[in-house]
């Protein structure tokens, strides 16, 4: 049997792509190497129940995979370093029908148009290959307003006065904010930012039959046990209520089958290990910015750009302690965020020019509650004090913090290839990335650092801390690994196959009907979250095969 | 009766929990929240079916809903050889050799507990101390699954009547009763 489409990877991408093919009559198999714990296995188009408040389960048990044992990556920071440094966990997005989506805490806010043309805007930058994109806002807007519709996405119209400008409302009105926040928001207004309700996949109000959410606070980094997160449930449910399209879980895909420039159909391995051929008229690979560039190499795909460019999102985390209870574990882990740092003003330019950096551009701060006990915990010591210190909470019931997913620009150097020896327990090559963060990443984060801190300050901080996630200076392992789940980049977009791997419609150059539908093809990073993002582009792509 | 362990290392395990986190006024003590059972019952994980892995969902039962954790979910073929891997190591099976061998959790707790020494459990706190600090990587093991132990959901063994919960001012998970807005906005 050939379907329509195979798409590879259940993710906001992949899912998005299915739900708009499965919509106009398609059918299609959708392939996720990870299990599924998302859907009801007796009837797929209604939700399953196993997700929970458990911090052992999400956070110390690989609940959502991918378990490092079994399926590994490989790190190192340059190519000096030697074949790899680190075997393990990099940037566990799940591996889990429903993927990223699943433990995002659904953020979703909006590119803005500056960031689909980021070197004619701005201009170049050395050692970076900064580019237009070669679609712009306006393109993309009619997508962005559909995924929004499609997950269900709550915000407040006008309140953000960066914002792009928007074809039509939200949604669903924004959920109550966060007790921090209301104090984070004052007090960055204070300072003469602009912070808004962030653009939020979770419902306010019940929603396409999923109910409101009931505020539990366990949403970053865990499933939503009652389904209040919209993305990518949502379009799986759709997909699989036409009857038109079969879900394959516990099922890697190891290689696209191509008979000249057009692909054939897939090599997959079931959860038996057996493999099989699936035949296809159309391959849309959504497996992250990962796996999508692994699969195109372990396919034996051979442009040169395959696994460059790979963006994460450089963190600058700030933290205070503050005199009175933040109540972070109520609510959905993050209600408010400004985009100030990603505007710039003449104090960013200046420290830009001080560093001999034509522009700089940090990312979107959130505003966010402490950590959970476990974690508290670990970050503690052990002996006599650490009972005292854990009933006082330093990192959880007293903080407050701010988070900026700082831009990354697009470095050749940075990459994703095949380890040259790790594999994962079917045997196929590993990922293998090498990463490290550029000037530009470290001189924007150290001069907007400490203006996070002022925040922190202003609300009554008794004490403020900063960090980066990688780490700076001689940063070792583990701080070397960035700790962003933001992947992108991978499997660049553009009008020219020689400085690109996809065409502006996210089809493969080299082949004629391979759609890669996840931020793999982002051009830059921006300092956006990129689900929605790359929702919209998988969106798009998808209507453009109809 | 430990699941996993010898009386004699859970003896000594219960010993070196309670230098992780000593009895005091604020907390019960490690043993006493019960973080040996947890390591013990991780150690004899699969000594239960379904392995003692992840506890179900969506609800505990303590806010309203189903006891749904303590049926813990089926793993599946590939969690089942992660799982052994982590817990029994590779034991020389090319099976879960392929990127070469793995010493297993049930090795470092049996090699880490033997090197504190049969006279753990009588010698001076300080002692004890000194003795666990000459193990930095078994500490650290082992202070990771006291955290747990401690602090998560006692499902898993530890947090005994929610006593660790308690005595931080944590809730839990409170799922399906969740929070009011009035609760998250205006506590």
């Amino acid at each position: 049997m050939t379907v329509d489409a195979v798409i590879v990877g259940s993710g906001p991408g992949g899912a998005t792509a299915a739900d708009v093919l499965t919509a106009a009559g398609w059918t299609v198999t959708v392939v996720e190497k990870g299990r599924n714990h998302l859907l009801d296995p007796d009837n797929l188009s209604q939700p399953a129940f196993d997700y929970s408040n458990d911090e052992i389960k999400f956070h110390e048990r690989y609940f959502l995979g991918p378990d490092p044992l079994v399926e590994p990556r490989t790190f190192r920071t340059e190519e000096a370093d030697g074949d790899r440094v680190h075997v393990g966990e990099f940037n566990s997005v799940p591996t889990t029908v429903g993927g990223g989506g699943v433990h995002a805490d659904g953020k979703v806010p909006r590119f803005r148009p500056d960031d689909f043309r980021v070197l004619s805007q701005f201009g170049p930058q050395p050692g970076a290959e900064v580019a237009d994109w070669p679609l712009d806002y306006d393109e993309l807007e009619p997508y962005y307003a559909e995924v929004e519709r499609a997950i269900g996405v709550a915000g407040t119209d006008g309140s953000n006065p960066f914002a792009a400008p928007r074809s039509g409302p939200f949604p669903m009105p924004s959920g109550a904010p966060m007790f921090g926040a209301t104090r984070s928001v004052v007090a960055a207004d204070k300072l003469g930012y602009h912070p808004y309700p962030a653009p939020t996949a979770v419902n306010s109000v019940p929603y396409d039959s999923r109910p409101a959410c009931n505020n539990c606070g366990f949403c970053a980094f865990f499933g939503c046990p009652i389904h209040a997160k919209g993305d990518p449930i949502a379009m799986l449910q759709r997909t699989m209520a036409t009857g038109r399209a079969e879900l394959l879980s516990e099922t890697f895909v190891s290689r696209v089958h191509f008979e000249g420039r057009r692909a054939t159909g897939v090599d997959v391995v079931g959860p038996d290990g057996a493999g099989r051929f699936v035949g296809a008229r159309h391959v849309i690979i959504a497996a992250g910015a990962i796996e999508t560039p692994r699969l195109l190499l372990l396919s034996e795909l051979d442009h040169p750009l395959i696994g460059r460019y790979l963006m994460t999102h450089f963190q600058t985390i700030t933290a205070g302690s503050m005199p009175y209870r933040t109540y972070g574990e109520r609510g959905r882990s993050v209600t408010h965020v400004h985009d100030d740092m990603i505007v710039g003003d003449d104090a960013s330019r200046a420290a830009a020019a001080e560093a001999g950096l034509p522009w700089l551009r940090g990312g979107l701060v959130e505003h966010s509650g402490g950590g959970l006990p476990i974690m508290e915990a670990k970050h503690m010591p052990w002996g006599e004090h650490h009972a005292e210190i854990m009933a006082s909470s330093p990192i959880r019931r007293g903080l407050w913090a701010f988070i900026m997913q700082g831009e990354d620009l697009a470095y050749p150097t940075n990459r994703v290839d095949l380890d040259p020896q790790v594999k994962d327990a079917r045997g196929f090559p590993v990922a293998r990335i090498t990463y490290k963060p550029g000037k530009h990443e470290l001189v924007a984060s150290a001069h907007y650092s400490p203006r996070l801190m002022a925040i922190l300050d202003e609300m009554g901080a008794q004490w403020t801390a900063g960090a980066t996630s990688p780490g700076i200076g001689n940063a070792t392992l583990p701080e070397a690994i960035p700790e962003s789940r933001h992947n992108m980049g991978t499997v660049r977009m553009g009008t020219d196959p020689a400085t690109s791997v996809v065409d502006p419609s996210g089809r493969l150059h080299q082949a004629d009907n391979v759609v890669i539908a996840d931020s793999s093809v982002f051009v830059t990073s921006a300092g956006y979250g990129p689900t929605l993002t790359l929702a919209a582009l998988a969106a798009r792509a998808a209507h453009l095969l109809l | 009766m430990p699941v996993w362990l010898t009386d004699e290392e859970f003896a000594v395990l219960t010993a070196a929990c309670d230098r992780m986190v000593p009895p005091s006024s604020f907390s019960p003590s490690a043993s006493e929240a019960g973080a040996p059972d947890y390591i013990d019952g991780l150690l004899g994980a699969f000594s239960s079916d379904p392995p003692r892995i992840w506890a179900g969902g969506p609800t505990s039962g303590r806010f309203g809903g189903a006891p749904a954790f303590a049926s813990f979910h089926p793993l599946s073929a590939l969690d089942e050889l992660a799982w052994r891997m982590r817990i029994e190591g590779s034991l020389g099976q090319p099976e879960r050799e392929f990127n070469g061998p793995v010493v297993g959790l049930q090795q470092r707790y049996r090699e880490g507990l033997a090197a504190l020494g049969d006279d753990f459990i009588v010698v001076e706190a300080a002692e004890r101390d000194a003795r666990l600090r000459s193990q930095p990587d078994f500490v650290d093991l082992l202070y990771g699954h006291v955290c747990e132990g401690m602090y998560g959901a006692p499902e898993y063994g530890g947090n005994r009547d929610l006593s660790a919960w308690r005595a931080i001012g944590f809730d839990g998970d409170v799922q399906p009763r969740g929070w009011t807005d009035e609760e998250v906005s205006n506590p």
